[in-house]
Order: C-alpha cells, then sequence, then structure tokens
C-alpha cells in the first residue's frame, strides 16, 4: 500500500478520560488514502524539547465519507503528552498507512473475537467498523484497570457485543480479559488482540490451547517505521523482523511465545 | 539554478546529497516519498559476508535531539543481496552504494570482491566504524595499522570507487583518515554514530540490549562538523560529511567545511523526504548567494 506524509487538519479533541484523548483530524488536501485496521501512523511530535522521534499510534477508526481519521492516545511519556496540546485546527503530520494489520474474516458468518487491554482496544474499533460494513457481527472483550478508562464503549457497542473487565470490578467482571467467563462459554474461529505484552502472550497461549487462529498486534519501540532502520525487532521463527514492516499485526505461529 | 553536480574520485553524482546506510533502507522503503533519482545517491544497509541477526532487542534508546541504537549489522549476508536485492534495486536511477563491513580484512575483501560484479553498484563505503559489533567493525577503524589492513586488503579486491566510513571515536581521525589515504581509499565519509549509553531509572538497567549504543541526530552535528573541517584540511581525497544533518543549513555548513558531498541519516526518520529538500535548498542557498556551482563553496570557510 503507498504511504504518504499528510499534514492533517485537527478538527476535535476528546478527552474520554483522564489519561485518554480522542484526536479526530482531516485531510485538507484531498481524500484520505485507505488504510486497514491494525496499521499504524507515526505522528509528528512538534511541541516537547525532550522527545525526538515520531510516535506510532494505531490507527483507531477511518472515516472516508466524512474525510475523517481518529487517534485514541494514551499519556505515556512526553511525546503523547505533548500530543494533548492540539487544538482543532492544529497541524497533525501523520505518515500512513504503515505495517499490516489484521487479517480479515473470509466470511461474514465468521465468529471473530476482538480482544483489547488498555489503549490497545484503539485498532479494533476500526476492525469493528470494518466487519460491520461486511455485514458481520464481531464480539468484543476489553480490559482496563477500573471503568473510568474504559473508554468509547458505545462506539464499540454500534459494532457488535461488548463485554468487559476492571482489574478493580468496578465495570464487568473483575479481573483481567483473560478469565472473562466468555472464553469458557463461547468458541470463535479466531481471535484478534492488542494491548499489554503480558495479556497478549497469555490470550495467545489460551488461543493455542483451544487451536483457534490468534493474531496479536506488538508496539516494540520505533524509530523509522518503515523498515529501514532495523530498530523495532521481534524474535520470530523467521529470526528478527521489524515489527513496524512485517507487523504491527502477527499470526502467533510466527512468534517465539 | 546552480550547478549541484559533483565527482567523488569519479563517482558522478547529480547533487551533493546522499542518504546514509542503515537510515533509508535499501532505498525502496522510501519510494513513496522520494524521487530517488533526484538525489546523489543511496547508500543502502551494511552488508557482511554471512548473514548477521544483529543484536537483541532493544535497540534504540531516544534522547535529547538523537537517538542511540545498537542494531548491531543485521543483514541477510552479500549472497542474498545479489540475488534478492540486487535485482530490485540495479534499475534506480541513482548511484546505488553498498555499505560493506566484516570481521576480518578478508571477509572485507570476499564481500567488496563480490560487490565488484555487479555492474549498478558504482561504489562501496567500508564500514570500519560500527561500534555494535564484537569484532570487527570499529576495532579497525580505532587505529591506524587496522584500519590500513583492511583497506589494502580491500582495495585489491575492488576496482570501483572505495569510500571509507571512519569512527569519531578516536583520538585523532585525522591520522585514521590519512592511514586509509595512503591504503588506497577513493574517499572517506564521516562520522559514523558517537558512543553512548542510557539508563532506564525505573527499572536500574542499561537501556540497550549491549548497554551501549550509537549516538546519531542533531545532537552530534558539531562534533561531526569539526572533524569533517579538520579532516578536509588533512587530506587530499574528497571527504563526504555526514552527521546530525537536518537541514540544507546544516548541509551547506558540511560543504563549506570541506565536504564534497554529504549524507542524510537520522533525519530520514523524521522527515522521509528531507533528503530530497536538502538538495533543493543548497541550490536555493547557491542562487541567493551567486554561486554558480556547489563546487564553488566546497572547503572555503577558513
Amino acid at each position: 500500500m503507498r504511504k504518504y506524509i499528510l499534514d492533517l487538519q485537527v478538527t476535535s479533541v476528546e478527552h474520554p478520560s483522564e489519561r485518554y484523548l480522542l484526536l479526530v483530524a482531516t485531510n485538507p488536501d484531498g481524500p484520505l488514502p485507505e488504510m486497514c485496521p491494525g496499521q499504524f501512523a507515526q505522528l509528528r511530535i512538534d511541541e516537547s524539547k525532550d522527545t525526538f522521534l515520531r510516535r506510532p499510534i494505531s490507527i483507531h477508526y477511518v472515516d472516508y465519507a466524512k474525510n475523517e481519521v481518529g487517534f485514541l492516545v494514551q499519556k505515556v511519556g512526553e511525546g503523547t503528552v505533548s500530543l494533548w496540546k492540539k487544538q482543532p485546527g492544529s497541524v497533525l503530520n501523520a505518515i500512513l498507512p504503515l505495517g499490516r494489520g489484521f487479517s480479515m474474516p473470509v466470511s461474514a458468518e465468521q465468529k471473530v473475537l476482538l480482544v483489547g487491554g488498555g489503549v490497545g482496544i484503539a485498532p479494533l474499533l476500526f476492525m469493528g467498523m470494518e466487519m460491520k460494513r461486511m455485514g458481520g457481527h464481531p464480539t468484543f472483550l476489553l480490559g482496563a484497570r477500573s471503568k473510568s478508562d474504559l473508554v468509547r464503549l458505545e462506539a464499540y457497542r454500534a459494532c457488535g457485543d461488548v463485554y468487559v473487565t476492571t482489574e478493580d470490578g468496578s465495570e464487568g467482571e473483575k479481573g483481567f480479559v483473560t478469565q472473562h467467563s466468555l472464553l469458557q462459554r463461547e468458541k470463535f474461529d479466531s481471535i484478534a488482540v492488542c494491548g499489554p505484552k503480558p495479556m497478549m502472550m497469555a490470550m495467545a497461549s489460551y488461543a493455542k490451547r483451544i487451536n483457534t487462529l490468534c493474531e496479536v498486534s506488538l508496539e516494540n519501540m520505533m524509530a523509522c517505521g518503515l523498515g529501514a532502520c532495523l530498530c523495532c525487532v521481534e524474535d520470530t521463527v523467521d529470526g528478527n523482523v521489524c515489527v513496524c514492516k512485517e507487523g504491527p499485526v502477527f499470526n502467533i505461529e510466527r512468534l517465539k511465545w | 539554478m546552480a550547478d549541484l553536480q559533483v565527482n567523488i574520485s569519479g563517482l558522478k553524482l547529480v547533487n551533493p546529497v546522499l542518504t546514509a546506510s542503515g537510515t533509508f533502507g535499501y532505498g525502496i522503503e522510501y519510494k513513496d516519498f522520494v524521487d530517488l533519482s533526484l538525489l546523489g545517491g543511496v547508500i543502502v544497509k551494511g552488508t557482511t559476508l554471512h548473514p548477521r541477526e544483529g543484536n537483541p532487542y532493544p535497540r534504540m534508546a531516544e534522547t535529547a535531539q538523537g537517538m542511540l541504537n545498537c542494531v548491531g549489522l543485521q543483514n541477510k549476508g552479500v549472497d542474498y543481496f545479489c540475488k534478492h536485492i540486487y535485482p530490485q534495486i540495479k534499475d534506480i536511477q541513482t548511484n546505488m552504494i553498498v555499505n560493506v563491513s566484516g570481521n576480518s580484512p578478508e571477509d572485507y575483501a570476499e564481500c567488496a570482491a563480490r560487490i565488484n560484479e555487479l555492474d549498478c553498484i558504482p561504489a562501496i563505503e567500508l564500514n570500519i566504524s560500527c561500534p555494535n559489533v564484537k569484532h570487527g567493525g570499529m576495532a579497525f577503524g580505532t587505529t591506524t595499522d587496522g584500519a590500513a589492513s583492511v583497506v589494502k586488503a580491500v582495495r585489491e579486491a575492488y576496482r570501483k570507487t572505495l569510500i571509507v566510513k571512519l569512527s569519531p571515536n578516536v583520538t585523532s581521525i585525522t591520522d585514521i583518515a590519512l592511514a586509509v589515504q595512503d591504503a588506497g581509499a577513493d574517499a572517506v565519509s564521516l562520522i559514523n554514530t558517537l558512543m553512548g549509553m542510557a539508563i532506564d531509572i525505573e527499572k536500574r538497567r542499561r537501556v540497550l540490549s549491549i548497554g551501549t549504543g550509537g549516538l546519531s541526530g542533531p545532537c552530534i552535528k558539531p562534533v561531526a562538523l569539526r572533524m569533517v573541517y579538520q579532516v578536509a584540511k588533512a587530506v587530499r581525497i574528497p571527504v563526504i560529511g555526514l552527521g546530525g544533518i537536518s537541514n540544507a543549513k546544516d548541509a551547506v555548513e558540511f560543504l563549506l567545511a570541506g565536504a564534497s558531498a554529504i549524507e542524510i541519516g537520522t533525519a530520514n526518520f523524521l522527515d522521509p523526504a528531507i533528503s530530497i529538500k536538502v538538495a533543493k535548498g543548497i541550490n536555493e542557498y547557491l542562487d541567493r548567494h551567486g554561486f554558480s556551482s556547489v563546487k564553488d563553496i566546497i572547503g572555503i570557510c577558513e
């Protein structure tokens, strides 16, 4: 897929919770390029003295008709915090779309489970919206520390069924996504996961145990985002490969987990 | 429009802007952003005689105005390069230059000999300055004898333009430059990365997998500029300058200091189209000051 460097224009800035930012932007120079669920953008950080590189942020959703792309950003360090300073009208310089996304189900009838933890829920909305557009009905299993960190649930509910866990039990089932009762009672044809590494590893071992296709989205530290610098490598069955180019989404069979 | 052409010991460049090894892949990774034919050349990633897995992750740490890396020359070896990569890049209408590294003078020479057979590769850049591998790499580039031994071995095996990339992690870079010149180098490029370190204070351990890494980016530019200036005054072969060049102003500084061409490295990560912008900016500078050729400003700074 062709990649672009775009000066997007921020159209809205929302804070679904204290730790999350929803940046919505439009391309003032033409239609948005085609993107796939699971792909990401390298966002330029303009107002930070202490950071240097761009920040890879997954594509939360795309609405081509409205010429609108959304990024759900969690406050992590100086780089992401500086995105908090964006206002409607601000320029958001983005290189996109980057990497390989999730495999789309071969038919709308397939039962697909989309599992997200923390800000890892972000790319799953795009995946769910695409599946809905194809006539499918995905199931989301979303985990967070507590109720206040469970954001944008209504957007997910608009695409499929939503189950949640919180670590403190303030919403949904208490515990981690991997402990949710849904996993005991339902069978799925495939599972797509994005979240903290221990959670993805736990989901991967669950998927292996029940012999189900499973893809996970890695977030190794990146520099270029284009497969040129070889900084973000993951040790796979094929040796060290760039997460930014061959991933970020990998079939778990390819990983040494 | 000024004349931007330069000549590096027979290697003709349409303009003095090259992209640095390890920051631009094989050029193809950047073709959506850059018309490669508008560049003086592309220096592709470090290639060794045998495949190398490189160092474990994490390989990168961000710093103020720069970054550290310890990639460690990950590549699939010269055979793979010749069979699978070369066919993809041989028709790119610019100078495709291969960066060559090794563990011994013999390794370097054999790798260079293989690349000598490739018609569309007009030059190699010999990496005797990689700080991230245990054997070879910088070990050769930090003594005049070590540097000379590698360059001599490669010179016998390689007949096209031979550029030698120098390490800044030395007491006197001009001594090394003079040694490789005497050993038969056609040009020198400098600087490679500066050895550095980062510590994660929460985990109380070093960030990079092998502890140390090479520092690049705007933070190293003053060091690089000083070294280019000194070396250009000392040698008679052309000097290619690199180290933190992020815009046309930086590039012009290196040209004034004595570089006949420049390489853009880490800046490609921030703006994948920066190399073309730098070439345009150099032209604007020349026009603004009434220079008809870029050659008129090379090394004119006292």
